[in-house]
């Protein structure tokens, strides 16, 4: 099942959610607002980045779009899904992108790169996902950090290995590739002059766009009846 | 505008963060609801998810330590030749571990 299938990073994503748990009573969140903060905004990079803005006063408009910034990624992460999204009733498509993030999404879209629908992968793999963000914010907010120094073990780098790992287990075509040294580029060269958290969207787009002018052969044929398969 | 983050204001600075994070993760597929799913729209989809991930990686294997570095490339590594999530990422973080330890 697929509740299973994301235990493994689940375990990571306790020890982030106790990072974050810890942080947020030391800038001054009761137990109660960090632990309403996980459930209800589910998204770790952006609710580290409001810690930082976090006084006596909030501004909310730099609030707004630090928050915006570092979690429109997932704007194109759920466009990427829409072909198969789309096949199912409105109320399951939001419902399913309620737990959308980005271990359970780098999973449904490198399987969906190989041939196959896999939505059940946001529903069990988001929900695994979730209550450990729960559980990992809980333990850090009435127990502290639970470990010292968990860069020791190389644990701040689980997520980054998995979606790499993702990256390089789909297609690998000549196009992909070409894509990919430009949305690296891209990426960097955002993340050097641009202002903060703009970089996975430029590199992704910019990624993008050479799927968009660079069509695979026999792509054109395809119709949208069988975008689904359509490699 | 500023919110005091007394009881009642950090009630709304969560409520506000949660709605603009409903909105990136809704609003992708919101759109494409009115974009007609072209051969050429497929292909863009689909270059653009795998560049999702390149882009979240590149930077950080470009400002994290020796041991980012070593996590990124033994993974890299280890998923071309076995193609196993798991073994790739259980090797990357042995590498991230065992050079921050020796080095």
């Amino acid at each position: 099942m697929e509740f299973f299938r994301m235990l493994p990073i689940s375990f990571f994503v306790v020890a982030f959610g106790a990072a974050f748990g810890l942080a947020a009573v030391q800038a001054g969140l009761t137990p109660l607002e960090s632990l309403l903060m996980s459930t209800t905004v589910f998204a770790g990079a952006s609710q580290f980045a409001a810690l930082d803005m976090w006084g006596t006063q909030v501004s909310v408009l730099p609030l707004v779009a630090v928050v915006f910034a570092i979690n429109s990624r997932h704007l194109l992460m759920g466009a990427s899904l829409y072909p198969m999204l789309k096949n199912v009733s409105p109320g399951k498509r939001y419902g399913l992108l309620l737990l959308l993030t980005d271990a359970n999404w780098a999973v449904s879209a490198q399987e969906y790169q190989n041939g196959r629908h896999n939505l059940e992968v946001i529903l069990g793999g988001g929900l695994v996902i979730w209550l450990a963000w729960l559980v990992g914010t809980a333990l850090g907010v009435y127990f502290g950090g639970l470990l010292q120094n968990p860069k020791a073990l190389g644990l701040d780098m689980v997520l980054g290995c998995f979606l790499f790992s993702m990256a390089l287990g789909g297609r690998k075509t000549p196009r992909v590739l070409v894509a990919w040294v430009v949305a690296g580029a891209a990426s960097l060269a955002a993340w050097k002059w641009l202002p903060p958290n703009m970089h996975v969207v430029v590199g992704a787009l910019a990624g993008g766009a050479i799927g968009l002018f660079w069509l695979e052969p026999g792509a054109r044929k395809t119709t949208e009846g069988e975008a689904g398969d359509g490699h | 505008m500023a919110i005091e983050t007394t009881s009642l204001g950090i009630l709304g600075l969560v409520a506000i963060m949660a709605l603009v994070t409903l909105v990136t993760r809704f609003g992708g597929v919101f759109l494409m609801s009115f974009v007609r799913i072209s051969p050429r729209i497929e292909s863009f989809i689909n270059t653009m998810a795998s560049s999702v991930l390149i882009a979240i990686i590149v930077p950080m294997a470009v400002a994290g330590d020796m041991g980012a570095l070593a996590a990124l490339v033994a993974t890299g590594v280890t998923m071309l030749v076995v193609r196993k999530p798991l073994a790739a990422i259980s090797v990357g973080l042995v590498a991230a571990a065992g050079v921050r330890y020796f080095w």
